[in-house]
């Protein structure tokens, strides 16, 4: 059986990247800065591709974000997925980028949807609860194994002090950690067919903006590490009491 | 914390590959983003793939035959030769990125890398027929196979037009005699790309497969340099070499010399990323290490090294730079290849030793790639036309004299 996969995928700082903002503060400073598939995304995708190898699945890849985006999204071409959809709008917040996805997502009838539990650069984790609740269907986060056996899909879940398995039918939205699957590295020839694959790009349905921006804050600098000898923990208690003042 | 512990933190920390790459003149602008794409991509899979264990391989003198194989399926065997034979059809400047990631892990593996795409498929392809095409090359890029070059003999290295071993045309087949010497991957070949003397002292190009009677490849050991990739002998005793397995398309000595056009391309590249881990490691251990309670990049003379080497860096990227679009668009000569790989691999040489000196005592242990690094450039400055072989090369098209002999 061959079924369809969605897999979204964010535009996010390489996580060396130095961070610093600009228009007071309220804006992300571009500048400078290498970009990456996001971390958790890339495992959503590297499963969807060995779905792909080992029963047949055709994958297209979706990103909300402007055109500087598509070296991203060839990338992920390169590791594997058919084709890719940009939806050409500054992805502003989850509500905007669940609202995309939702959209493209009624059109393809996708069997799956998978994207990683939360995006590196503000780390809101909502969009696959979003979808799911936009199309009506399951969705599961964090997803860390990830199983298909016809059309019901085994699932394990991370949760508080232990694991959750379950069991869906398709369609499913699915917001996905390792070890769901290797991260992959593209090989030459992927990349070189990357370049022939269709990479469409779709104008973005308006959307009423919720979340508004006042200020961004790096947070405090690192302060001095101490060693404490773990032939003394009592120093360290004294610590914690005296100058951390935390117990 | 006691001592040992920070010791341990200590090492950890030294053998964790965090390379990043220096662009001081902005020459990513040049690239394509497809260009960039290959690099990163190579760079993820020398992290993965060769730095937690070439440190390992090397100590110990092992060739991790499983490497083949994954270099195969990445695609870095044949970048340059056309995708219809299993090759990545791609430009000069993708395959030299390839070369100075792979390099910048280690010589020795990169030695593998040119040696099966620049010396082995490349004569096969430009001189081979269509059926030897065919038979050979989607093998060699998949890592199925794995391919070496014999052109230097025992006394015949800087000298190659002197070589001794010859073949006779028996009829049916030839009868190849002789010997090779300092043949990188020959202990593990399945087939040898191998330059011999026909009866009319004329130079020509065969194939030849582990297994024919007569052939065997014996090691060369106690090499203190590229100990992770295996040389050995070709010896040839009355081995009976099909007619098939004759190059057809070109003799003489030019298309061996063709062939290391290509391989000492790669090896300017290469060179260029030895460099950049040496850099690297010296710019973070000056920032690092503390003397005379401050840190040693405080000191002037540590900053001298460390601002000749970012120089001489950029000076070989843009080297690099030229020369591939000079390759790509088919324009490059000999004595332009020969100005990189001599500047590139002497630059790359001495910045293994100011690195290794910037890192004190720790610089000659296997904590810290430099030394590695440092080993297995003295056989890159020797091999593929020595450092001054590549001097008369330059001085012959400078002065139409040749100072060979
Ligand atoms: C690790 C390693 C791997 C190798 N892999 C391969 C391989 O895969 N295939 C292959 O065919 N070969 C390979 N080689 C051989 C390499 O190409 C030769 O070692 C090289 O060409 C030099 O030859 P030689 O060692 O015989 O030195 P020689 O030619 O004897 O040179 C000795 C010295 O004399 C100098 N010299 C020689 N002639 C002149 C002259 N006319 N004027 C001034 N100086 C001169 C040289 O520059 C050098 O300094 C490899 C070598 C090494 C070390």
């Amino acid at each position: 059986m061959s079924i369809k996969i969605l897999v979204c995928i964010t535009h996010v700082p390489d996580t060396t990247s130095k961070i610093s903002f600009t228009d007071s503060d309220t804006k992300f400073d571009k500048n400078g800065v290498q970009y990456i598939i996001g971390p958790y995304d890339d495992y959503a995708l590297a499963r969807a591709v060995e779905i792909k190898e080992s029963g047949g699945a055709s994958i297209t890849v979706l990103n909300v974000g402007l055109a500087e985006t598509e070296p991203t999204i060839r990338k992920a071409l390169a590791i594997g997925a058919d084709e890719a959809i940009r939806v050409n709008a500054e992805p502003v917040d989850s509500f905007f980028v669940a609202t995309q996805i939702a959209e493209v997502a009624k059109e393809g009838n996708y069997d799956m949807i998978l994207m990683g539990r939360e995006s590196i650069d503000f780390n809101s984790g909502v969009v696959h609860g979003m979808v799911g609740e936009m199309l009506g269907l399951p969705s599961f986060s964090p997803v860390m194994k990830l199983e298909l056996n016809g059309e019901e899909v085994s699932m394990t879940r991370e949760i508080e002090g232990g694991k959750d398995h379950l069991k869906a039918k398709l369609p499913i939205v699915a917001g996905c950690q390792e070890p769901i699957a290797e991260w992959r590295i593209p090989n030459m020839r992927g990349i070189m067919t990357a370049r022939t694959k269709p990479l469409n790009v779709k104008e973005p349905v308006s959307v009423e903006q919720h979340v508004k921006t006042e200020k961004f804050e790096l947070p405090p600098p690192k302060g001095q590490c101490k060693l404490v000898d773990p032939e003394h923990p009592e120093e360290l208690i004294k610590l914690l009491q005296n100058e951390a003042k935390v117990l | 914390m006691t001592m040992e512990d920070s010791l341990q933190v200590h090492k950890k920390l030294a053998r964790q590959d965090l390379f990043e790459s220096e662009d001081f003149y902005g020459l990513d602008e040049l690239l394509t983003e497809e260009h960039k794409m290959i690099r990163a991509a190579i760079r993820d899979f020398v992290k993965r793939e060769i730095s937690p264990y070439i440190e390992d391989w090397c100590q110990n003198s092992v060739f991790p035959e499983e490497i083949v194989g994954k270099f195969g399926e990445m695609g870095v065997f044949g970048p340059q030769i056309p995708a219809e034979y299993g090759g990545g059809g791609m430009d000069y400047i993708s395959y030299g990125l390839i070369m100075q990631e792979i390099e910048r892990g280690d010589s020795g593996m990169r030695s593998t890398a040119s040696v099966q795409s620049s010396l082995v498929m490349y004569p096969i392809y430009k001189f081979g027929t269509e059926g030897q095409r065919k038979k050979y090359l989607p093998k060699l890029a998949s890592g199925k196979w794995l391919g070496c070059f014999g052109l230097t003999e025992p006394d015949y290295g800087s000298n190659p037009s002197g070589m001794l071993t010859h073949f006779k045309d028996m009829g049916d087949h030839y009868l190849l005699n002789g010997s090779k010497m300092w043949i990188s991957n020959a202990p593990e070949a399945d087939i040898a790309v191998v330059w011999a003397k026909d009866e009319n002292r004329r130079i020509h190009g065969l194939i030849i497969e582990r297994g024919m009677e007569g052939f065997s490849t014996p090691e060369t050991k106690n090499k203190w340099s590229l100990r992770a990739s295996s040389t050995g002998e070709l010896v040839f005793d009355n081995v009976k070499v099909p007619k098939d397995n004759l190059l057809l398309n070109k003799s003489g000595l030019g298309a061996p010399m063709m062939c290391l056009d290509s391989a000492r391309y790669g090896i300017s590249w290469g060179a260029v990323g030895a460099a950049m881990d040496c850099f690297f490691q010296a710019k973070k251990y000056s920032q690092e290490r503390i003397q005379f309670e401050k840190p040693i990049g405080s000191f002037q003379l540590i900053q001298k090294k460390l601002a000749e080497m970012l120089t001489e860096i950029t000076k070989a990227q843009l080297l690099c730079w030229r020369l591939g679009n000079l390759m790509n668009e088919g324009k490059a000569t000999t004595a332009q290849i020969s100005l990189a790989k001599r500047n590139n691999v002497e630059m790359a040489l001495n910045i293994a030793r100011e690195a290794r000196q910037i890192h004190g005592g720790n610089g000659i242990t296997g904590e810290f790639s430099i030394m590695r690094h440092m080993m297995n450039l003295e056989s890159v400055i020797t091999y593929e036309g020595t450092h001054d072989i590549h001097l008369l090369i330059l001085g012959k098209e400078i002065t139409g004299i040749s100072a060979f002999s």
